[in-house]
């Protein structure tokens, strides 16, 4: 079978001289794309979409933009650049050269660390198929369609890995990658967070804040892996994954933006009653993802995190910029213990605590996104403050997972959990009331009435821009 | 943040007490409804039996085993109509994650080799009631199941995965710990259900464990169920089991009530059995006593409402509880002196109803226990000396304490009255791990000398049981205190990891059986690595686990 792979697969990975990797692409890339159609946003396939194509990794090539049918989209396979004299970073082996092959002895671990990635980013496309149909606009359209697409490509860089690296058993994970489903009850994604609907736009945003900004910071520590193809493949996809942040941190603010409007425009009146999101029903989606998406870092303290980083698999973020001592082998760490009744200091090696340093930066980095948005409010004269919650808020995995928190961290009892609990997340009136607002505005320059327009279009596009070609 | 290297302690552990009920579990969850049980499991993480170690993911500790071991044993006595039960994880997507790497970790030699013991045996007793009892286990492995987990599944007839693509059953001991999997777990997968050994050695070396399809395919597991059908599928496969098994809705049950022993210094006083202490001399006594006003119940059901006060069976209870005791709460003894006092007609009076009544559920299901008892004193890792004095009754059933000792002491003398004898009980109601009765194992190379034994249809002096081969050694009365004084101090001054060893070997003659080699093979292999540098050292596998330490490990093979 001659396919001319570099024309339908762009990659900088030598594939049309790779005979293995080309064997399994064999296989493997027709049922992606049957995947793609069947579980992808798949009543749009025939829509010409304006999307961003990576056709290489330099200046030029990763950002071509032009209309295109979303199956037909070129899934390209693209590495950052090698660093020849690149040396493990961190972990016992530091300073050592950086393995290009698989280490036997860290095969397994690799392995998993790689499919428990390489789950989420099929089953955030699973999880947001349906979306298109109530898209704000024809621009919002198309944001959530790039989102999806480079989601996609995610999962063929860490398919090329298990291709490349993994033998017969990463072709067979590779396939499951396409077998387990969102939500699915008999075979639903890996992680937790990643089996929950969002069926609405506001959801959306917030999982692109911050479910995808968990997915960041994973990328941040794999980037820094002793494995170099895993590190630099993760290191292309940072750059992708800063667009889905940039679509959910620019969304939420629409909303807020929307919402002040009305507030001004109708003082002293319930902003539903304009059909805008008033403030603190914001404040309750924001309490979900944040909350849902901290589960998403592991348990505080971990063995699995410690073999992890003293084997050279997964670093810390930015471990080469940031920290000066790589082993962390004679530091402690302290943490807050929840012992069912308080909340004590507790110190552990480090190492074991290395989800929690990786779960304390993401949330740093959350809290300046809440601020952006808390500058709009100041901004327009609004009292109201958004609130990143506190991280032992409403977890389900992890030793905060056995006991109620209020937002500011502080334990309740499960009586007042429960009387409070409308007021910290979303009730099914709530999500009655903003799936109510979520109806499709597909004409180009128009917008629905509960968020409001983008500063600027994609690429230099003006907001009215064809978008979408439905 | 070294794990400082745990030493054998001279200071006793604080004693474990084996004795609980349903309702005070933990851990576990009986329901019975029928003739079906459901034991479910959902450790709670803080309960464990010692400080310093969080029972995460269901795993286990002793603690946990007790209450499985509690359970097993009342639903054979107090649940004998159920025909088939499901052992299911309570946890979401949990079944059970083995013992708890920390807990062992933290424990000392002495102390793994029988919790692992003690675990072994809780197991082979799922078995033995399939075997024995009409009763069929299915395991439910509703998720993560590996190492402890996966070899619990294995003491099951039937096992059940989810199929929900990423829940695996694993060994991950080897890989991840250094150390193997010791509950049966390597030896029911080649022996019992005859995984083929490459694959059985792929599977032991792969941490992560290997999933649903490839699971079935390799014989790991015996079905699989996707996870909305799940309890469905699990009705069904349990349906099929019990149609495996007789019908037993006619029985009903008793209530094993507590033992509830009364100590005072260094005696536990049972009903029917004293443990005297001598922790100086490094012995214990373990007086078995047959009641003088006990009348033999007439036929079956009478030792049915007799229930737990049958004489008989609760004798048994109570050697169970106190060689429980021996071995987990006093290591510092190492030599236990078995003796009996009463009349011998009351034995073989018990003997003769077991043998008459022996098709009614009851009577069955007590011959059975007495089995499984005498099994732990002859894998009791102390040695054992029988005390065949003035006033004893080492006869039939209780003929067999003596036959599982070491060495039979008797005293032999025409002004003592000693009387030992056999019951046809001793033929064939007893065997040991390798299939044998004592008697068997004791002349293997002499069978015809077993049939001798078996002949002998009263009881018969010292002189007899000499001629017999009963006897070690039988001096009269003026040497008798001196003898045993010296076969006494001579065996408590050698040294303990040597005896262990020897008995081990001695003990047990003849064929090799699935419960030979685990007691035998397995768990010795596993007990010399907990004891090597390359799990248990400073950089040993078992020590790094969860800490910030990665092994360093010696490569050279022994």
């Amino acid at each position: 079978m001659a396919i001319n792979y570099s024309e339908k697969i762009p990659n900088n990975v030598d594939l049309s001289s790779d005979k293995r990797l080309q064997r399994a692409l064999e296989r493997w890339q027709p049922a992606y794309i049957q995947w793609w159609k069947e579980t992808g946003p798949s009543d749009f396939n025939d829509a010409d979409v304006y999307l961003r194509t990576a056709v290489s990794v330099d200046r030029e090539g990763w950002a071509q933009f032009g209309h295109v049918k979303m199956p037909d989209y070129r899934w390209g396979i693209f590495l950052a650049e090698r660093d020849k004299d690149r040396t493990i970073p961190f972990g016992d082996h530091a300073g050592e050269p950086v393995w290009q092959e698989v280490p036997g002895e860290y095969r397994n671990a690799l392995r998993r660390l790689i499919v428990t990635q390489a789950d989420t980013e099929p089953a955030s496309v699973e999880q947001q198929r349906l979306l298109g149909h109530t898209a704000p606009s024809l621009y919002d359209m198309r944001n959530l369609f790039q989102v999806n697409v480079e989601e996609g490509r995610h999962l063929w860089a860490m398919v090329y890995l298990l291709h490349s690296y993994f033998g017969k058993d990463g072709r067979e994970e590779a396939e499951e990658l396409l077998e387990r489903r969102s939500g699915n009850p008999d075979h639903p994604r890996i992680l937790t967070t990643f089996n929950e609907p969002v069926e609405d736009w506001l959801s959306f945003f917030c999982f692109t804040t911050f479910t995808d900004r968990d997915g960041k910071y994973q990328l941040l520590a794999l980037a820094e892996s002793g494995f170099d193809p895993l590190a630099r493949t993760c290191r292309f996809m940072l750059t992708e994954e800063a667009h889905h942040m940039f679509v959910g941190q620019t969304g939420i603010n629409r909303v807020i933006k929307r919402t002040i409007e009305v507030m001004n425009e109708h003082p002293g009146h319930d902003v539903r009653e304009y059909g805008a999101i008033p403030l603190e029903m914001i404040q309750k989606w924001v309490n979900r993802w944040s909350s849902s998406s901290l589960d998403l870092f592991g348990a505080e303290i971990s063995s699995n995190a410690s073999t992890f980083f003293a084997e050279g698999l997964k670093g810390r973020a930015y471990e080469e910029k940031k920290y000066e001592d790589h082993k962390a082998l004679d530091e402690a760490y302290e943490i807050d213990v929840w012992t069912g009744e308080r909340i004590t200091k507790e110190e552990v090696p480090l190492r074991n605590a290395m989800n929690e340093v990786l779960r304390t930066d993401y949330i740093e980095d959350n809290r300046r996104q809440v601020e952006v948005w808390n500058k709009t409010l100041e901004r327009a004269g609004v009292d109201f403050r958004m609130e990143y919650p506190h991280r032992r808020f409403n977890r389900k995995i992890g030793m905060y997972a056995n006991g109620h928190f209020d937002p500011q961290g502080n334990p309740v009892s499960a009586e007042e959990w429960n009387a409070n609990k409308a007021l910290w997340l979303p009730t099914p009136e709530d999500e009655a009331y903003v799936k109510s607002l979520m109806v499709k505005v597909h004409e180009p320059g128009k917008i629905a009435g509960w968020i409001a327009p983008p500063s600027k279009g994609i690429n230099g596009q003006p907001f009215d821009f064809e978008y979408v070609k439905l | 943040m070294e794990n400082p290297p745990v030493a054998e302690s001279s200071t006793l552990p604080e004693p474990v007490n084996f004795e609980t009920h349903p309702d005070q579990y933990r851990h576990w969850s009986l329901e019975v409804e029928g003739d079906r049980a459901r034991l479910t499991l959902a450790v709670q993480e803080e309960a464990g039996l010692r400080p310093g170690y969080v029972l995460k993911l269901n795993s286990y500790d002793l603690g946990v085993d007790v209450e499985l071991n509690d359970a097993i044993r009342r639903l054979r006595f107090e649940h004998p109509q159920v025909r088939v039960v499901t052992i299911t994880g309570g946890l979401d997507r949990c079944f059970c994650a083995g013992a708890n790497i920390m807990m062992l970790r933290s424990s000392p030699h002495g102390f793994k080799v029988n919790f692992c013991k003690f675990t072994n045996e809780t197991r082979c007793q799922l078995e033995d009631a399939s075997a024995h009892s009409g009763f069929r286990f299915l395991s439910a492995v509703n998720g993560a199941c590996a190492g402890g987990g996966y070899e619990l599944a294995l003491a099951c007839d039937r096992i059940v995965l989810v199929d929900d693509r990423s829940s695996t059953v694993s060994f991950p001991e080897t890989p991840l710990l250094g150390v193997l999997p010791g509950t049966g777990g390597l030896t029911r997968l080649v022996d019992k259900r005859k995984v083929r050994r490459d694959l059985a050695d792929v599977f032991s070396t792969t941490a992560e464990g290997i999933k649903g399809k490839r699971a079935l395919r390799w014989g790991l597991v015996d079905a699989l169920a996707p996870l909305s059908k799940f309890e469905e599928e699990v009705r069904r496969h349990e349906e099929e089991l019990k149609a495996e098994t007789p019908d037993k809705s006619d029985r009903s049950g008793i209530v094993l009530s507590a033992l509830e022993p009364t100590e005072s210094g260094d005696t536990v006083r049972y009903r029917h059995v004293t443990l005297t202490l001598d922790p100086e001399a490094r012995t214990a006594r373990v007086l078995v006593e047959a009641p003088a006003d006990a009348a033999c119940p007439a036929d079956g059901e009478a030792a049915r409402a007799l229930g737990d006060t049958w004489w008989i069976f609760r004798a048994f209870r109570e050697i169970e509880d106190a060689l429980l005791r021996l071995r987990i709460n006093r290591p510092d003894i190492g030599l236990v002196l078995l003796e009996t006092k009463g009349d011998i007609a009351t034995v073989l009076a018990a003997d003769q109803l077991m043998e008459s009544q022996q098709s009614h559920w009851f009577v069955h299901e007590v011959r059975n226990f007495i089995k499984i008892v005498l099994k732990r004193l002859d894998l009791t890792a102390k040695s054992l000396f029988a005390i065949v004095g003035e006033g004893s009754c080492f006869g039939g059933t209780l003929l067999e304490l003596a036959l599982a000792a070491d060495r039979i002491y008797a005293i032999n003398d025409p002004d003592v009255e000693v009387r030992m004898a056999v019951s046809s009980l001793n033929g064939g109601a007893y065997p040991m791990a390798n299939g044998l009765t004592r008697l068997q194992t004791r002349f293997l190379g002499t069978p015809d000398q077993t049939k001798r034994v078996l002949g002998e249809s009263s009881p018969f002096d010292i002189d007899t049981a000499e001629d017999l081969g009963l006897t070690t050694s039988a001096p009269d009365s003026i040497d008798w205190e001196d003898e045993l004084r010296v076969a006494i101090e001579e065996r408590v001054s050698f040294s303990p990891d040597a005896l262990t060893g020897m008995e081990a070997n001695l003990r047990f003659a003849g064929p090799e059986t699935l419960e030979t080699k685990i007691f035998g093979r397995l768990t010795a292999w596993q007990n010399w690595i907990f004891q090597r540098p390359n799990a248990v050292g400073k950089r040993g596998a078992l020590s790094c686990y969860g800490t910030p330490n990665r092994p360093e490990l010696d490569y050279q093979r022994t």
